[in-house]
């Protein structure tokens, strides 16, 4: 293999640094009709009225829509092949407005100034309701966040709108009773995590308007291509041939950019007007009317035999999707699916879990898919039981995680007959060498610095998938042209990550040619064959399976004679999901007269099968540890009382900077996935998931102190440990509501 | 209002209206190149020089840049692209779009402070933000550039 392994550089990058004009807006021209948006106040309420002729008879003002306005069809954003396991709830605009930043009204007009002197002269008489705010009253409450007839769903996955139910999974093995009555030590808690937000730094956008022919164009900053074709031929009753969708490079997505924002609101400006629109959300608007990641509480509940097997595991998970239920339900599935299956000793194992709608900004798809979510909760509660067992936490992951050969009920690839194989998996190896690598047998679990400085270590191992099986596809086409050069076609959607760079490495190695003579063409749906689009981390293991299949295709072709230019095709749709591994590992410095608390160091080791690109495969890991420790450390997310987002800039909602980030060591253990691409698995998504459980373990490990809801605040952590001093017990557990009972204190 | 003002080089006039940010009318003005990421000069994306010095230019009214002379990525040769291949051979251009903010901050400290110690380069990048590299990789690029030109610094 002559690129594959190697640290080959991206074929854009020196496009996309050096300034060159290669993303959507930067296509933009003065033709465009300026879209903005008129949001809710409210964070639920029912619009009585809208009157809408002053605005529309102000200068410059090209066209002001309502929900009067819109095709009576309700479908969902999310991008997931058909048919979508989410619920059709949503209009392009709505009679309903379900929380604060819900769109109320569009104005397109020849300025951003023009719309927003418009906005004033709108008179909008709304109902206010009662919104529903917290998850864990959802159920009861007497406000329906759905309260529409219309909504509908293809399969019965437990949507129930009269309780605010956007879905119920339960998925598991074994006699739970039976086992936990076999357990010497039993840990329960509940886990809370945030509803984190991508944060990616280009803002959503799109442009659209019509072609020569009359075709409906979006350019878009998007991760589904396909799906947004489809969408938006069902929001706007049209036919998809008559649809064509961009993708220009995309200035990073993170799962954000697999669920529709702007390009919908634009494309109804263009078919109204037949006018080119643009639509830009501003930073506020990303932050406060897109997508983030499902907060959720996690309930576990863990027993094991006093020599360390894990017998049982019980999970429950409330899952907040906000106001509407795009990706709410497959996001509550994954959470138990790709962390249940890591512990295999256990006799039974069991997720159950719900999501509920509330009057907040709706959550979406954001790497790591609820498994993040999930291993929070399973690895914090792994750490307090190894704790409580007296078992050194690496000791006792290694005596009950799933090794290579293992066979597993919940792994994907099973059916009720048989539990699927795992095939490929050095998680062993990886604690082996993380641990070492952090020097864990002399640092365990803390060490005294002097004064009121302690240090402390802590692990966590997690799993994923690699695409979903049996659902998305990818094709792939590669052209010998007449010339010595190939052209190859690909429908994945590099958003950053490099994946046309590491699916061409791949053709040149299978066509055994230098990568210049192979032209990637992507972005565009007319062009360029189907592919479900770039999430769920399938490009490298779908896509890249499609390539070479491709590739096999043509090289049948070309062993007849043939002189003009021949195609090769392939498609892929995986039966398996095959899980990448990594196991974290956190070093932190807390001062425990102020809580403040430094991460010095971060080891992961990770089993991504083989690495296709050095580089690119370490960036992608540091990249997605960094993600993960702003979800553990600083990214919070906040609101009014009244349901208003208060963490809508970079100013209120952190992001680490690069002062916040020490070492970072990256090690791979490749094992080799017969199913994979030249033995390839994911890694974009894995990568996030262990550094809250392991810095909450680091932290606890230093302080005494285990904080179960993220993320941890030096403020928090400081009047956890005052608590503690003053209990003048060795180990106290701390919960939101203490927190606040010693805040009124 | 209307202002003369130098950008990469070449004498322009802008048009714009009172209370417009730099970045907004750079960009249309065809300087795509100056990118934007949050509206409250948090995230570093728009850095521009003006008059040599890096600034944010979503938060610099564009009425400040008349007589001034601006800079952007495309206006400063082949120090750029030089910094760039390193990011580029480090993977860590990524997405990309926050490259040229940072490519114009990292040159700017070059030229403040000689021999930049680690420490020195987050301090002073401290304001550019990035989601996708986690930083590291950015930090080795900057190292193997300034090792690679640290002849020119000398000289």
């Amino acid at each position: 293999m002559k690129f594959i392994g190697k640290s080959v550089e991206k074929i854009d990058g020196m496009a996309i640094t050096t300034g060159e004009a290669v993303y959507t807006d930067d296509q933009c021209t003065e033709s465009y009709l300026y879209v903005h948006i008129v949001r809710s106040p409210h964070a639920f309420a029912k619009i009585e009225s809208i009157n809408v002729d002053k605005a529309l008879s102000f200068r410059g003002v090209e066209s002001v829509l309502t929900y009067h306005d819109v095709p009576n069809v309700r479908f969902t954003v999310a991008g997931q092949s058909y048919p979508e396991p989410s619920p059709y709830d949503r209009k392009i605009l709505d009679e309903y407005v379900r929380y604060v930043g819900d769109p109320v009204a569009i104005i397109a007009a020849d300025s951003e100034a023009t719309a927003k002197k418009a906005e004033k002269l709108l008179r909008i008489d709304y109902d206010v309701l009662t919104p529903v705010l917290d998850p864990k009253e959802a159920e009861m409450s007497d406000s329906k966040v759905h309260p529409e007839s219309d909504l509908s769903v293809h399969f019965d996955f437990g949507c129930d709108p009269s309780k605010n139910l956007a879905g119920t999974y339960e998925v598991g093995y074994g006699k739970m009773d039976e086992a936990f009555e076999s357990c010497d030590v039993i840990v329960e808690n509940e886990y809370s995590s945030q509803a984190q937000a991508h944060a990616m730094m280009e803002t959503y956008r799109s442009l659209s308007y019509l072609d020569a022919e009359g075709k409906l164009t979006i350019v878009s900053a998007t991760q589904i291509p396909f799906h947004v074709r489809r969408i938006a031929a069902q929001a706007l009753e049209m036919k998809e041939e008559n649809i064509r969708v961009l993708k220009p490079r995309i200035g990073g997505g993170f799962g954000g950019k697999q669920t529709i924002a702007t390009e919908l609101i634009g494309a109804l400006v263009t078919m109204k007007t037949g006018k080119p629109a643009r639509v830009v959300y501003n930073r506020k608007e990303t932050f406060s009317t897109s997508s983030s990641r499902h907060a959720m509480h996690v309930n576990i509940k863990i027993g094991a035999t006093t020599d360390g097997v894990i017998k049982a595991i019980d999970m429950q998970a409330l899952s907040d999707t906000g106001a509407y239920g795009e990706h709410g339900w497959t996001v509550l599935m994954v959470a138990g699916h790709k962390s249940l299956p890591l512990y295999n000793q256990a006799v039974a194992a069991r997720y159950r879990g719900k999501v509920v709608y509330t009057n907040k900004m709706p959550a979406g798809a954001l790497r790591g898919y609820g498994v993040t979510q999930a291993i929070f909760a399973m690895e914090s509660a792994l750490n307090e039981l190894a704790d409580k067992l007296g078992i050194d936490p690496a000791e006792l992951r290694l005596k009950n995680i799933i090794r290579e050969g293992d066979h597993n009920p919940i792994l994907e690839g099973s059916n009720e007959d048989a539990a699927a194989m795992l095939q490929s998996c050095t998680l062993n190896r990886c604690i082996e060498k993380g641990r070492e690598l952090i020097g864990w047998n002399e640092k365990f679990p803390r060490q005294e610095m002097g004064g009121s400085k302690v240090r402390g270590v802590g692990m966590a191992i997690t799993m994923q998938g690699s695409g979903i099986a049996e659902i998305d596809s990818a094709t792939a086409e590669i052209v010998k042209n007449s010339d010595k050069s190939y052209t190859l076609k690909i429908g994945a959607t590099d958003m950053g990550t490099g994946c046309d760079t590491i699916l061409l490495q791949m053709a040149a190695d299978a066509l055994e040619v230098p990568l210049n003579q192979i032209e990637v063409v992507t972005g565009d749906t007319d062009n360029m064959p189907y592919d479900t689009g770039s999430y769920a981390s399938s490009t490298t293991y779908v896509t890249g399976n499609a390539v070479l299949r491709a590739v096999k295709d043509l090289k049948m072709k070309l062993k007849e004679d043939v002189l003009l230019p021949v195609m090769g095709s392939g498609t892929f749709s995986g039966n398996t999901s095959p899980p990448p591994f990594i196991a974290g590992f956190a070093e932190v410095e807390v001062d425990t007269l102020t809580g403040q608390i430094a991460l010095l160091n971060y080891v992961a080791a990770v089993d991504c099968g083989t690495v296709i690109n050095t580089n690119l495969a370490r960036i992608q890991v540091e990249g997605g540890l960094v993600q993960g420790i702003g979800m553990a450390l600083y990214e919070d997310v906040q609101y009014t009382s009244k349901g208003r987002m208060m963490t809508d800039t970079f100013m209120q909602y952190k992001v680490p900077t690069r002062r916040d980030i020490n070492d970072l060591q990256i090690e791979f253990v490749p094992s080799y996935e017969p199913t994979g691409p030249a033995g390839a698995k994911s890694i974009g998504e894995v990568v996030i998931n262990t550094p809250p459980p392991a810095i909450a373990h680091a932290i606890a490990n230093a302080t005494g102190v285990h904080l179960r809801s993220l993320p941890i605040k030096p403020e928090d952590l400081c009047m956890a440990i005052r608590h503690n001093n003053a209990q003048n017990n060795s180990r106290v557990t701390l919960i939101p509501d203490l927190i606040h009972e010693i805040r009124m204190s | 209002m209307i202002i003369k003002t130098v950008i990469n080089g070449k004498t322009r006039t802008l048009e714009f209206e009172p209370g417009e940010s730099l970045v907004s009318v750079l960009r249309r003005n065809g300087h795509t190149e100056v990118r934007s990421g949050c509206d409250t000069g948090s995230c570093g994306l728009c850095t521009v020089w003006i008059n040599g010095k890096p600034t944010l230019s979503c938060a610099t009214l564009a009425a400040r840049a008349e007589n001034a002379e601006i800079t952007t990525i495309k206006g400063i040769g082949p120090e750029g692209e030089s910094l760039a291949k390193h990011l580029v051979a480090e993977g860590a251009d990524q997405c990309g779009f926050c490259s040229p903010g940072f490519i114009m901050t990292v040159i700017a400290l070059r030229a403040e402070i000689k021999n930049p110690t680690e420490d020195q380069i987050k301090h002073y990048l401290a304001g550019n933000l990035c989601r996708c590299t986690g930083y590291a990789g950015q930090t080795r690029a900057i190292m193997n550039w300034l090792k690679e030109t640290s002849h020119e610094i000398h000289r």
